[in-house]
């Protein structure tokens, strides 16, 4: 189960020709089915509330910045967690910029006070992504699951709610892993679509954990609030589009680790320098995002 | 009674709003939001700050005292 929002909304992205990276071009039937279980079971419970309005402009930034970082790194924080239970030790390393990203905001807010206020053929069959897509929106709904709200939690409340949600999903995954012989602990495991620039990794899951927490939640999140009315989080979205074309219309993506079928030589992937200088500009917007806008901080 | 108006905002904004709010003085402050979750987060943070919550649902969401 290869499940990434970035990637499924990169594939979406070219698939409505907002880029022209051949290999990534798939109307993902997960993210529809995502946001349409996370809509259908908030009106079965009456939480839809149709909202807009706060900062929406700044969200739309946020949003690219979380799929720009997250395809500089490969992946957004839920495929970062299946990664690290299948023992890909490059997950492991972007967790650290992951979790850095994540804290900046609760010393922002200690330090400063309230001034800080401030690839597209390899997929599962339609319907049954389409199924599962609803059933996971659904439950990601209802357990308010979220990748950057439960750090943010830890260190700032020290409330473990949110992180056993995740906790919970890392150990099956674990198991499921371990079972099926699919547990290989190592850097560059082939099959895995990863690279071992460490300092990008770092980086480009610090800007995800960072613009998460100023958007109020990682991108899979954002699907989420965005089927249950609101309108911010579409906006998030519609920034994580525009992200994703930029990624591969500018060569920002990074690539991965694979075997050449030819010569069975293991080519190493790599950021891209368009890649680095993004994620540096990223990391800079966030940081002004954060110091000067006093209405969109973080929680 | 002061109030914290988060109505329509979506997170974290509310919860920036409320740890605000509770930095002035310790109070009692009622913070009015749209949402279950910004609930729940609203009293987790008052909470771990050592304040007492109890929340009403209203017309267009929830109050929550914070005593």
């Amino acid at each position: 189960m290869a499940f990434c929002i970035a990637c499924f909304i990169r594939d979406t992205a070219g698939a409505l020709g907002l880029h022209s990276a051949e290999a990534v071009q798939y109307a993902r039937p997960e993210i529809i089915g995502l946001v349409l279980g996370a809509f259908l079971i908030s009106v079965a419970t009456k939480e839809y509330r149709s909202t807009a309005g706060s900062s929406s402009m700044v969200r739309f930034v946020l949003g690219m910045i979380l799929v720009i970082g997250s395809l500089v790194f490969l992946g957004c924080p839920l495929r970062m967690i299946i990664r690290m239970s299948a023992g890909d030790l490059n997950a492991w390393v972007a967790l650290i910029g992951f979790i850095l990203g994540v804290l900046i905001l609760s010393l922002g807010t200690s330090l400063l006070k309230s001034s800080t206020s401030g690839p597209g053929s390899m997929h599962a069959p339609i319907l049954l992504s389409l199924i599962g897509g609803l059933i996971f929106g659904a439950v990601a709904q209802k357990s308010r699951m979220c990748f950057a709200g439960s750090i943010r939690d830890v260190i700032l409340m020290r409330n473990f709610d949110l992180l056993t949600i995740i906790g919970g999903f890392f150990v099956v995954m674990l198991i499921f892993n371990i079972a099926t012989g699919r547990f290989v602990p190592a850097f560059d495991t082939p099959g895995v679509i990863a690279h071992s620039e460490h300092l990008w990794n770092i980086l480009g899951m610090y800007a995800v954990g960072f613009a998460a927490v100023l958007a109020g939640g990682c991108p899979l999140r954002q699907l989420i609030l965005a089927g249950q009315g609101s309108s911010d989080s579409a906006v998030t979205v519609l920034g994580m589009f525009a992200g994703a074309a930029a990624a591969h219309n500018f060569g920002l993506a990074a690539s991965g680790t694979a075997l050449d079928a030819e010569t069975q030589e293991l080519v190493a992937g790599a950021v891209p320098m368009n890649g680095k200088v993004a994620v540096i500009l990223c990391i800079v917007v966030c940081f002004v995002i954060a110091f000067t806008n006093n209405r969109s901080e973080g929680k | 009674m002061r109030e914290v108006d988060a109505r329509g905002l979506s997170c974290p904004e509310p919860l920036m709003l409320t740890a605000e709010a509770l930095k002035k003085g310790n109070d009692p402050v009622r913070v009015l939001v749209t949402e279950p979750h910004q609930k729940m987060n609203v009293e987790k943070f008052a909470k771990d700050h050592g304040r007492k919550t109890t929340s009403t649902e209203t017309e267009d969401g929830f109050a929550v005292v914070i005593e």
